[in-house]
């Protein structure tokens, strides 16, 4: 059977293929009208149904006893002990922010907020892993800075701090940033909500902002395409929302004392596809339908089609289905919160999502509520990976302008810059902010404010070198050096939520991409005991049908079980021995991927270092229980740029310098092989670490001596510290401190 | 110290718990005051916490010192209570004409967050009791408007009448003279950029605001 509608070019302009539409005319049994087209494009669009990527995504690890919520509802939920839930997501808001940097990164923090208090949990931290293309670059620079000023701007307003984040500069994201979010909230595990409705008759209660003519379409148009010369800017722009931080400020604590008192028996945020997906997903969830009314919704304009008023992601806005006796009491506490709130549904028992024109009005689409999300396409997209991986693979990738101390210089820098434009103190629970490995949080009841002398870590990382050069195994190290992380600052991993930055799935290679990242997230998630709980996919991350460098992204979630003092910090004390703590790299260890390869030799191929995933579980173990014990003077991650910049961040944060032996050539200080961390334990317990180590099964060598005013890595290798310091620290201020010039 | 002290709640605020959890950790007890309720409920002492107050739209403070609690903070601080404006908190009190001078946006113009260190100039106020002027202290900062600025002969009663209570050692914010902090000429009403509510835990870095905080609860 084909389907000839009217005119293909409708459902095409909304971004739905002839196939799309032909399955809608199945489920239908009859051409859908405008509104009823415009749903379905919004919701079976990449960003809301996965349609790429579900089939590689059921592959991950999802359950372990600790979940109470894995991937699927608003956000992942955990169990963290003494009554406490712990809710977490990850998103991106890749391409608002390629063309409206402030407000896409704004309204990026605005909805994964929304994400956690729909789950009922009060969001208590951020984190911003954020990418960009190169600093020499005026365009990049003005997206940089736009986006750290956006996410400072809404994040500090609406009061949660941003308490960590990663900062990454490469020719791949020029034209195309990443700009992802996570957020985590903390609740009475017995309070925990679902975006359902159920309860024939039961109101759906429009809260927050009105709707407004932004955002129309930014799920199917924006975000789930790619970027050419003749669209990047202006055609776009209006599919951007605007944000309100203080608008959600208010809805945030309306949504919350709502929940206190018991008054909704669903909630769900409005993201993207707006009130056709809360709707929609509401009711379906539920098993039931619904009656949505128009009319009834509080918009911003006059004259709004009802298919803008479906499909507005303006944003700001929440869906509480509540049971008409305490209608009252909701409409109340709007009020005393200044929140605008409108019964637009009415949840019914028939399964089918009536859009209406007053309740007892005009019937303008009828459809069954769950085939806007069970029936949304899922594809097996070829996967082919690069005809030349083979011999990529077998390129040297050690080759290129060698100077140690000059390399070095180059490659280390200070985010202080961007993380000191956020609070990231707010709620007395910051025991280590950003700047450090993982960040660590004290937990407290979040009614009680009691404290549980436990503490939860997080961080976030990703790493598109590695994965461009081996997506299966880069994604694997991508996950250990997470658990590193946090096992810096005393914790054992319990979650993971990823973000899946990725080309256009259109394409066979991308595909293959994604396929070995998911294999690669899956094995290290197994063999660190660690279910992935929620996640996001943003695919289409092109520019002129050049796909970016695939960007898997973790948030490791982990838990303190002492915590009665702040970790060490990653600064060297004076005069006490370092040691190097895991796989041994040796002095043939494989470039490939390193920063140094790209950025200094110029070369994006090779292989990578071997990487023991077994022995990195028993580092984190180790670093992780030392930590915990106080065993340690310092200790730092081995990431991006090698041992060399781990050390130099160390000896900058405390101006204590030291003296490494056999380390001055570019393959000792700058390979990147994975599962490593340095440490530095009193001298007086250097035997007892060092055994404890034999006994543990990790690898642990005397690699230098702490010291001095200046760095060495063996004799002809000599850096000051001040020019170190300096070069690291300028950084950043030199290219975006006296504001950047307008692209 | 059984002093009840207030803790007013704009919409828009967002350190109003971290200041009632500090105090209480301190030994002194604390509730929120609702910003459209004029009564202060008989507390001993008021709050102006940190945040955001609606918004920070139109200026910091701007639209705050036309909530209904607003008049009552000011009638008892002219009946001698003791007032601390807290950051936004201090912005809202030089709003209000309860402090002098004004607080614009940084030099640099960007938000700040992070450890400051800033000396006491006078102890001749409700934060001073237990502490000598030339003490240093580490607080943090967390503002983007914290760049205080005021009239010259206003900045030289300021200066003679003692009211300066804090200056920054290294000024991160271009403020005027290096202030970190004032207060009125009874020295009841204190206005300050630096969070003494976050410096209050060695856990969380710095306990130098407990002695500010315990000063305040017996003022």
């Amino acid at each position: 059977m084909s389907v000839a509608p009217e005119d293909a070019s409708v459902h095409r302009a909304l971004g739905l293929s002839d196939e799309e539409y032909e399955h809608i005319y199945e489920l239908l049994e009859r051409h859908p009208n405008h509104l009823e087209l415009a749903m379905y494009s919004v919701m079976w669009s990449e960003h809301c149904s996965y349609k790429s990527s579900k089939i590689h995504l059921k592959r991950l690890p999802t359950d372990a006893p600790w979940v109470l919520v894995g991937p699927g509802e608003n956000a992942g939920v955990i169990d963290v002990g003494d009554d406490i839930a712990v809710a977490i997501r990850i998103e991106s808001h890749n391409h608002p922010s390629a063309i409206e940097p402030y407000q896409g990164a704004a309204t990026g923090v605005g909805g994964i907020l929304r994400d956690i208090f729909t789950m009922g949990a009060r969001p208590i931290a951020v984190m911003d892993p954020l990418r960009f293309g190169p600093l020499d670059d005026p365009r990049s620079r003005w997206i940089a800075e736009g986006v750290i000023s956006g996410v400072s701007g809404y994040g500090n307003s609406v009061g949660v701090p941003t308490v960590g984040g990663e900062l990454v500069f490469d020719e791949t994201y020029k034209g195309n940033p990443l700009v992802n979010v996570l957020a985590m909230g903390v609740l009475p595990a017995e309070r925990l909500v679902l975006g359902q409705a159920s309860g024939v008759g039961n109101l759906a209660i429009l809260l927050g902002a009105s709707t407004g003519r932004d955002g129309i379409g930014g799920v199917s148009v924006l975000a789930s395409a790619g970027f050419d010369e003749n669209s990047e800017d202006a055609d776009k722009r209006p599919s951007v929302q605007v944000g309100d931080p203080f608008e959600e400020k208010r809805l945030l604590e309306a949504c919350l004392e709502l929940l206190d008192e018991g008054l909704v028996s669903g909630i769900q945020d409005l993201g993207g596809a707006g009130i056709t997906c809360a709707t929609s997903e509401t009711a379906s969830r539920g098993g039931a339908g619904m009656d949505v009314d128009v009319s009834a919704i509080h918009s911003r304009e006059e004259g709004m089609e009802p298919f803008e008023l479906m499909t507005s992601e303006s944003q700001e806005r929440m869906l509480a289905i509540v049971e008409p006796q305490h209608l009252e009491r909701v409409l109340e506490i709007s009020a005393q919160w200044e929140i605008t709130a409108s019964v637009i549904g009415r949840v019914t028992g028939n399964g089918q999502l009536r859009i209406l024109n007053g309740f007892d009005g005009e019937v303008l689409a009828e459809l069954p509520a769950s085939t806007l999300h069970d029936d949304a396409p899922e594809y097996d997209r070829p996967i082919a990976p690069p005809d030349d991986l083979d011999q990529r693979r077998l390129t040297d990738a050690s080759q290129g302008p060698v100077d140690c101390v000059e390399n070095l210089l180059a490659l280390v820098c200070d985010p202080s810059w961007v993380y000191r434009q956020y609070d990231h103190q707010l709620f007395l629970n910051t025991v280590v902010g950003p700047g450090s490995d993982g960040t660590l949080l004290r937990l407290r009841h979040p009614t009680s404010g009691n404290e549980t002398g436990r503490g939860l870590a997080l961080s976030t990382d990703g790493n598109h070198r590695w994965c461009y050069v081996d997506p299966y195994q880069g994604t694997k190290m991508v996950v250990a050096e997470a658990v590193m992380n946090i096992a810096c600052v005393g914790a054992y991993p319990l979650a993971v939520v990823n973000c899946l930055n990725f080309g256009n799935p259109e394409h066979p290679e991308v595909m293959w991409q994604l396929s070995e990242a998911v294999d690669g997230m899956s094995e290290a998630c197994i063999a660190f005991n660690s279910p992935v709980v929620g996640g996001n996919v943003s695919l289409y991350n092109e520019t002129n049908t050049v796909d970016i460098a695939p960007t898997p992204v973790v948030g490791v979630i982990g838990m303190h079980p002492t915590l009665s003092e702040p970790p060490p910090s990653i600064g060297l004390p004076p005069d006490s021995p370092l040691l190097l703590l895991g796989q041994e790299a040796g002095p043939d260890a494989s470039m490939g991927g390193s920063r140094w390869a790209w950025e200094i030799g110029g070369c994006k191929d090779g292989s990578l270092p071997t990487f023991d995933l077994a022995q990195a579980v028993r580092t984190a173990a180790l670093v992780a229980e030392s930590v915990q014990k106080q065993r340690l003077e310092a200790v730092h991650d081995v990431g991006e740029g090698g041992i060399a910049v781990a050390v130099a961040e160390m000896a900058i944060e405390t101006g204590v310098g030291a003296r490494l032996d056999g380390y001055d050539n570019h393959i000792s200080m700058f390979n990147e092989s994975g599962g490593r961390v340095l440490v530095v334990v009193p001298s007086d317990a250097l035997e007892e670490f060092l055994e404890e180590a034999a006994n543990k099964k990790v690898t642990a060598q005397v690699i230098g001596r702490t010291g001095g005013s200046s760095l060495e890595f063996g004799p002809t290798v000599k850096v000051p510290l001040d020019v170190l310091t300096a070069a690291s620290r300028n950084k950043l201020p030199e290219a975006l401190g006296q504001g950047t010039i307008s692209a | 110290m059984s002093h009840r002290v207030g803790v007013v709640r704009f919409p828009g605020t967002n350190c109003e718990f971290d200041t009632i959890d500090a105090i209480r950790t301190l030994g002194g007890d604390a509730e929120v005051l609702w910003h459209a309720d004029p009564s202060l409920k008989k507390v001993d002492a008021v709050v102006i916490p940190g945040g955001f107050a609606h918004g920070d739209y139109l200026r910091c403070g701007a639209i705050a010192r036309f909530s209904p609690v607003m008049e009552s903070v000011a009638a008892f601080a002219l009946n001698g209570g003791p007032v601390l404006g807290i950051c936004n908190g201090f912005q809202v009190l030089t709003e209000a004409g309860l402090l002098p001078g004004a607080l614009q946006k940084n030099v640099g113009m960007k938000f700040l967050c992070s450890m400051q260190q800033i000396e006491f100039v006078s102890t001749e106020n409700i934060l001073g009791k237990g502490s000598t002027v030339g003490d240093c202290i580490n607080i943090p900062i967390n503002h983007f408007e914290g760049n205080f600025v005021c009239p010259p002969e206003a900045l030289a009663e300021l200066e003679t009448q003692g009211q300066i209570v804090f200056r920054y050692t290294d000024n991160p914010n271009g403020s005027t003279r290096d202030i970190a902090g004032i207060c009125n000429k009874d020295g009841n009403v204190v206005g300050m950029m630096p969070h003494p509510e976050r410096a209050t835990s060695a856990l969380l870095g710095s306990t130098d605001g407990t002695a500010l905080i315990q000063s305040f609860l017996t003022a």
